[in-house]
């Protein structure tokens, strides 16, 4: 298969100096994936474990104090890696190749213009038409997303939540763009328009023929739209694998508690939540970050950081207690490179 | 008088528009309940958005008055509240609990403020002492401690243990209602269990009856009592959780039952929410 996005050993944290004082928060600390063409790829965690920054990063809307630090991404439709194009290809690519529909759709629409001017401002330059046909391409296009041509001349304020959402998605996709960065995008909407607004989201994704990443904390979400599955925890990647063998055996500690906790209609058994908080980014716990809310946690996890081991089935899982990892010594650090070897090369096939 | 609260044919109506070609909204339209005190339940108030559960919540914790109908509790009429005292007494027996947690704490305070205010004001714990073994003893009830929120700004704190010093916050007065409105809309999923297990702790130690208002049927069937579902300001249907949401009744029930998305789904050969042909869109 196709790839569509290669993310390798990406770092990016966010580095502040005041006083002379450096602070960095490790908000997205190596990660390696990669976005199969025509895929959409979910990636679950939960607040403040990186999701967003991970998605500043790949595209490429980086701003201090975030830094992108190391690690390489390349897109399928672009011939090098993406920091390093200058501005005006960034800007050329956007929407075109490369689009986001955002959470809070209210803050992408600007409140004070009509929505007929932001379809100008972003789809104009890059669909390369004359005005009338542009606007019938944009009638059309929103026809397929049913919002009747009259909500070009309102304003955002005077549209409900859900057909927000979906004006949202309508820009996103009106230059038929390779790859589509999802963020949350139905968090803010209530269970019966978050049902259609996803329905939509899948149709259209399905119609053009893009990629996808496919961010948010819920995974019955996931569950009806992720291919496949990623699970962030406090800047790492810990698990990955085909969204129905995630649900249905979940093998990282951490993955295991979000999917036992998931209520059900029909299901009254006590549902355990996990004790302590989120580690601080600022300041992570050494070794596995997930140790110290760990019920499996053994000396070595305290010690080392778990690599991202893949498994036979396509999976890939990061945690010394239940995966095939090899229990690295303490003292050598060749085992943990020789497996990263492999897993790049595994990985590059 | 049995009645912990009773709420009474209440309507309430918006103005729309200005001047010329004023309109009328109902948010709420003829809604009637009661809690009985003797039986502390979790009373699930469930609706889309737009349908009046807000509304609803804030005429109960007096903040609104009704346009036509009478809110009692402990057989008492609450729009008679109105002195400082009364208001004060009121205050003390329902608290609110909201959505967002970084919205309801002002960002520029330190949480244990709004602690120790509650316990100064519900109270009567003038001393620093008294304040601080008041906000301890309810922090400890939501598993968390003064030490840890003491000296702290919302910021500092996770979302979730947030969302708790709010509940903690609401413990204060020991309260007999709490009307916690969306508590865990906000709060991540692997942090939402421990919210929604803490109001059955309350219900089954603290004896406290908790409106819960939501959207997210998944949850309200896990922990409440009794449901009321509420389309456009009117309620539709109403019952003990259990049959009202395994055997739905009315359609809209049925459209909200059939919109929660099922981590289960996932076995569907095409992996995806199938597409509604439905009149919603075209109404818009």
């Amino acid at each position: 298969m196709d790839t569509a996005l290669t993310v390798r050993s990406l770092r990016a944290y966010y580095l502040t100096r005041y006083f002379g004082i450096t602070r960095e928060v490790r908000a997205v600390d190596d990660i390696t994936l990669s976005v199969m063409r025509k895929e959409i790829y979910g990636i679950a965690g939960e607040s403040s474990c990186g999701k967003s920054t991970f998605i500043k990063t790949i595209a490429a809307a980086v701003r201090p104090p975030l830094r992108v630090l190391g690690g390489s991404i390349k897109y399928s439709f672009l011939d090098r890696d993406l920091y390093d194009l200058n501005e005006k290809a960034l800007a050329d690519m956007r929407w075109k190749h490369l689009s986001c529909i955002l959470q809070g759709s209210m803050n992408v629409l600007n409140p004070v213009r009509r929505v007929r001017e932001s379809f100008k401002d972003f789809a104009f330059p890059h669909l390369g038409l004359a005005r009338r046909e542009f606007f019938d391409v944009v009638n059309q296009h929103l026809g397929r997303l049913h919002l009747s041509p009259s909500v070009l001349s309102a304003f955002p304020h005077e549209l409900s939540g859900g057909m927000r959402q979906r004006v949202a998605i309508a820009l996103a996709t009106v230059c038929r763009p390779e790859f589509i960065i999802a963020d949350e995008p139905t968090t803010a909407l209530d269970v019966v328009v978050q049902k259609d607004v996803l329905a939509l989201i899948l149709e259209t994704q399905r119609e053009i023929g893009s990629s996808m990443v496919f961010v948010t904390h819920d995974l019955t979400v996931h569950a009806n739209i992720s291919n496949r599955l990623g699970i962030m925890y406090a800047g790492r990647l810990v698990e990955e694998g085909p969204t129905g063998d995630i649900l249905h055996d979940p093998i990282h500690p951490y993955t295991r508690h979000l999917v036992a906790s998931l209520p059900r209609i029909g299901d009254l058994t006590p549902k355990k939540a996990l004790s302590g908080a989120p580690p601080s980014l600022a300041d992570p716990p050494s070794g596995c970050r997930f140790h110290p809310r760990c019920p499996l946690a053994m000396d070595i996890c305290r010690q080392a950081n778990p690599e991202l081991t893949p498994l036979a089935s396509g999976r890939r899982v990061a945690c010394y207690a239940v995966g095939p990892l090899v229990k690295p010594a303490a003292d050598s650090a060749a085992a943990p490179q020789a497996t990263q070897a492999d897993k790049s090369a595994a990985f590059l096939q | 008088m049995n009645d912990l609260l009773s709420v009474e044919h209440v309507t309430r109506i918006f103005a729309l528009g200005g001047l010329l070609g004023r309109g009328q909204f109902a948010a709420v339209d003829d809604v009637s309940f009661s809690l009985k005190s003797a039986h502390p339940e979790i009373f699930a108030i469930i609706g889309e958005s737009g349908s009046g559960k807000t509304t609803l919540a804030r005429m109960v914790l007096n903040t609104l008055a009704p346009s036509k109908g009478l809110i009692r509790f402990l057989g008492d009429d609450i729009s008679r509240f109105r002195g400082r005292r009364d208001r004060l007494q009121f205050m003390q027996k329902v608290q609110p609990i909201f959505q967002n947690p970084y919205e309801a704490f002002n960002p520029l305070k330190r949480v244990d403020r709004y602690l120790f205010a509650s316990a100064y004001y519900f109270m009567e714990r003038r001393s620093r002492d008294a304040r601080e073994a008041a906000a301890d003893e309810a922090l400890r009830k939501v598993g968390l401690s003064l030490a840890e929120v003491k000296g702290r700004f919302p910021h500092e704190l996770s979302g979730g243990q947030l969302q708790r010093a709010s509940i903690a916050r609401a413990l204060i007065s020991s309260p007999a209602l709490i009307v916690a409105d969306e508590p865990v809309s906000m709060v991540d999923a692997s942090l939402r269990m421990s919210i929604v297990n803490l109001f059955k702790t309350l219900r089954d130690e603290l004896k406290v009856s908790i409106i819960y208002i939501t959207h997210d049927l998944a949850t309200a069937y896990y922990i409440s009592d009794r449901v009321l579902i509420m389309q456009k300001g009117k309620v539709v249907e109403t019952g003990p959780a259990r049959q009202v949401l395994s055997d739905p009744q009315r359609p809209y029930t049925i459209l909200l039952r059939e919109s929660i998305l099922s981590p289960d789904d996932v076995d569907k050969a095409q992996p995806g929410v199938a597409a509604r042909k439905d009149k919603r869109f075209a109404n818009e």
